[in-house]
């Protein structure tokens, strides 16, 4: 193996109480792509934030090149040549690329834009990449822009390229530029260190892998040695099986009709254009689409919680096959209508749960109005939350402790489980998975079949196209706020949703 | 670049999750009392050794609870400022920075005296309760109009509801002209009608009472009634509030009904259980002063006796020093300025740890 870029020996970081590091050791080598897997929470996040400077480690040292480093700040990082690549890009959108990449830069000599912008453009084609160094930040797509924060990092001189889940915003073709952009750069003898959990990218780029469970050193493989089964087994701690099963939908009917829906945001810029599907009984709809393609929009707008610019919302009631327009309704209304709607909306503390209160008050937020009087009754709460904890593993200290000090994967569960408790005739669910650790995203997947199965329309907005075609009976591809095709989960595949995913499908053009 | 001295830092800060409660109450209870030896050494310099320490603590309690006559007025200001500090927990809860409550709390006094001015001649029971309602509904419209514009219009309701103070100030001023007892002398002579009566024949007895209850309703009310809770939703997400149906507005409006309402009752104890008369500093700043109360109560209704009680006590204790030690407000502002920053202070190491660079890492780091 070549020289040894950067190295961590012994690390260990603690949160209060809580390990998020323990005594973690790796090393990249110069010319290489590391990747670092493990479940959310596991700790990849804090080791990357100490080499970027913005945690400093309570035991153990970086060594750069060989020599001891002392990383304090994110300027410390970039002295030392490591540059960061965050997941939410840093880039202000009036300025052009090469303003981007030399602001705050303290370059010897007199401010010379074209200078840099002549530099920049060697850059881009040292290594292949296609963007035009004075086109401004607002114009560009979302993996332009992150072309240009790796721009930024290059151009500062990085030898050491740090990249926190590069690809969630990226659609599958975009990421395979970007692979051919990383395997470049290790070309050119720089150290990579990626930050994902998608197997298949950590297979099919990587040199070696490092896998991390609970803050916990789990060990390194090589990536030639490894198959998606093993390394998945050394993420989790145990054999596993990944499989969905996916029953036929019995008895379909029409629950829910989405009809020439336009939703616009604040500044008037239409979020949804024409969006128009059917939701039925017992099957799972899926919906895919690169992150802010009008998802959130689209569930808000079933929910109450948007007004329409156009289109309507028909409820087909179940029961006796009348008909309500959901349009202009709050949530309140929808209630009272007798439609159980239930959502699991994507930013679960945000909306959808109170952080600072416990489970217990958590689940009366559906139910505390029922009842006369002017009291609070919890103990009907009070059971279904002690219901909950048991019949979905949820850890927590007591039903009293803050929803907010729950990990993520609790946080979700307690959400769902209120949520399917008001045993729903259309359940919504976005990225009810996100930030889940396997088990638990399994445990998910199989609430959501159990509601089909019980006959309600589930529709379910996810990001992993592979668990959509797994899970889905049919699925819908949003593309900038249209839909651009409606696909059979079973007959689908990845490279088809795929391509619907980018913009070249609305257009009609090739890039 | 990389030869520069590499030295782990000297202090770090990191947040504590779980500091039991024992160990909280300790901290506090350390922050008062190093809070009171300070101030007492303050003080023991500025006068030039004229008291020794224990004498300047001597001085406090003779002040607060010298005689029966200086513990009822302890009492009476104690209740005062923890009826503005209750009403400002709705408000607090649902994250609306209210800090109107002396502006609605003297519309209170105002709607009292008002009362008082064209009612003259109506029976002692029929009176007070006119002036309850009153002082109530003019506190409560004082803290809508704010709210209905935050409501409708997202105003922000720090500058409105501090603005409105103001424009309370004022009005009350022109009615102290209008009402003035003999021309030009600017002021209302006390009303020798209009008084709270003496219950279980305690002075002020009705205002402890009132305010007491008023103490277990609102702890009551914040957290097991059906409002409370929507209150506290609000506060802690709008967003998860609209989610499940709750007509935010309707909350926001409900609550400083409630909020300004109570404001308004303390004026009407203000007029009824103590003054009988207005001016512009009657409320004297404890709608401000209640802030600081209910937040280091952080909310809770019964910490809140304890924390009215506290600053209440360092008010007329540095009263006192500052009469009989011929000093003036500023020396007594700035002893209560030191007192209430140390028990503020001490939230931060009840909730941040703070580490050290270990001697063994630096040698190390060699």
């Amino acid at each position: 193996m070549s020289e040894i870029a950067i190295e961590l020996k012994n690390i260990t970081k603690r949160f209060g109480s809580v390990v998020a590091n323990e005594n973690v050791s790796i090393s990249v080598a110069k010319g290489e792509i590391l990747s670092i897997l493990g479940e959310n929470g596991s700790g990849k996040t804090t080791l990357m934030n100490m080499l970027s400077g913005i945690y400093f480690p309570d035991e153990g040292q970086i060594f750069v090149d060989g020599k001891l480093a002392l990383i304090k700040s994110p300027k410390d990082a970039f002295d030392y040549k490591i540059g960061m690549i965050h997941q939410h890009f840093k880039l202000v959108d009036v300025l052009t690329v090469t303003e981007n990449i030399i602001l705050g830069l303290k370059e010897k000599g007199k401010y010379n834009i074209n200078k840099s912008a002549k530099k920049v453009e060697e850059i881009c084609q040292s290594f292949g990449f296609k963007i035009d160094p004075m086109k401004k930040i607002y114009e560009m797509s979302v993996s332009e822009k992150q072309t240009v924060e790796i721009l930024k990092v290059i151009y500062r001189g990085a030898e050491i390229l740090i990249l926190d889940e590069p690809t969630a915003v990226l659609t599958p073709s975009e990421s395979e530029q970007l692979f051919v952009i990383l395997r470049k750069m290790k070309d050119a003898g720089k150290a990579i260190i990626i930050i994902t959990h998608k197997m298949h990218e950590v297979l099919s780029l990587s040199d070696r892998v490092v896998v991390l469970r609970k803050g916990q050193y789990i060990g390194t493989v090589a990536t030639s040695s490894a198959t998606e089964l093993s390394l998945t087994e050394m993420m989790v701690g145990q054999a596993i099986s990944l499989n969905i099963e996916r029953s036929e939908p019995v008895d379909p009917k029409t629950r829910l009709l989405v009809n020439n829906v336009s939703v616009t945001n604040r500044e008037g810029v239409k979020i949804l254009k024409n969006v128009s599907f059917k939701a039925k009984s017992g099957e799972i709809l899926g919906i895919a689409g690169i992150a802010g393609s009008g998802q959130k929009e689209l569930l808000e707008s079933i929910a109450g919680l948007r007004v329409l610019k156009t289109g309507s919302i028909i409820y087909r009631n179940p029961k006796d096959n009348s008909e309500e327009d959901l349009r202009d309704k709050s949530p309140l209304q929808i209630r009272n209508l007798g439609v159980r709607l239930s959502f699991v909306p994507e930013d679960r503390l945000g909306m959808g749960l109170v952080g600072a209160m416990g489970i217990t008050d958590n689940m009366m937020l559906r139910s505390y109005k029922s009842g006369q009087g002017f009291f609070l009754k919890r103990k009907s709460p009070r059971n279904l939350a002690d219901k909950i904890i048991q019949d979905l593993e949820i850890s927590t200290p007591s039903t009293e402790t803050p929803v907010r000090k729950l990990s993520g994967g609790n946080v979700q569960k307690v959400l769902v489980g209120r949520e399917i408790a008001a045993s729903p005739t259309v359940l919504m669910a976005a990225y009810p998975v996100r930030g889940l650790d396997i088990n638990s995203s399994y445990t998910i997947y199989n609430l959501l079949n159990k509601q089909k199965e019980s006959g309600a329309a589930v529709i379910f907005v996810g990001e992993d196209l592979d668990v959509l075609i797994e899970l889905c009976d049919r699925i819908i591809v949003l593309c900038g706020g249209t839909i651009s095709g409606i696909v059979d989960g079973r007959t689908a595949t990845k490279e088809n949703i795929g391509s619907m995913m980018s913009t070249a499908a609305i257009l009609g053009v090739e890039h | 670049m990389i030869e520069k001295a590499v030295k782990e830092p000297l202090i770090r800060i990191s947040k504590k999750n779980d500091t039991p409660l024992v160990s909280a109450i300790i901290t506090r209870v350390f922050a008062v009392a190093i809070g009171l030896i300070i101030c007492g050494i303050v003080v023991m310099l500025i006068t030039g050794g004229k008291t020794s320490f224990f004498g300047v603590f001597e001085e406090m309690f003779k002040g607060a609870f010298g005689t029966l006559r200086k513990f009822k007025l302890t009492l009476r200001e104690m209740t005062a400022l923890l009826c503005i500090g209750l009403a400002l927990v709705p408000a607090f809860k649902m994250k609306f920075w209210n800090i109107g409550g002396e502006g609605q709390a003297l519309m209170g006094v105002l709607a009292s005296i008002a009362v008082l001015k064209i009612f003259p001649d109506m029976p002692n029971e029929m009176l007070l309760l006119t002036m309850f309602v009153a002082s109530v509904v003019a506190g409560a419209i004082w803290a809508l109009i704010p709210a209905f514009f935050r409501a409708f219009w997202n105003t922000n309701e720090t500058l409105f509801t501090l603005m409105m103070n103001y424009v309370a100030f004022q009005l009350m001023a022109f009615f102290i002209v209008l009402w003035e007892s003999s021309p030009g002398i600017h002021v209302i002579k006390p009303f020798t009608i209009g008084y709270l009566p003496q219950l279980f024949g305690v002075e002020y007895g009705w205002n402890i009472v009132i305010v007491f209850s008023l103490t277990i309703v609102m702890f009551v009310f914040m957290k097991y009634s059906k409002q409370g809770y929507e209150i506290s939703v609000v506060g802690e997400s709008e967003n998860t509030a609209k989610y499940i149906g709750i007509n935010v507005k309707a909350v926001i409006l409900k609550t400083m009904a409630i909020s300004g309402g109570l404001c308004g009752l303390a004026g009407f104890l203000l007029v009824a259980g103590s003054n009988h008369t207005m001016n512009t500093s009657l409320v004297g700043g404890f709608g401000f002063t209640a802030i600081i109360v209910a937040w280091l109560a952080k909310l809770n209704p019964f910490y809140m006796i304890l924390t009215a009680f506290y600053v209440v006590f360092l008010g007329i204790g540095t009263d006192q020093i500052a009469s009989s030690f011929n000093l003036n407000d500023y020396a007594s502002d700035a002893i209560i300025g030191i007192a209430l920053f140390l028990v503020l202070g001490c939230e931060f190491f009840i909730n941040y740890k703070i580490t050290f660079r270990k001697k063994s890492n630096r040698k190390e780091v060699g």
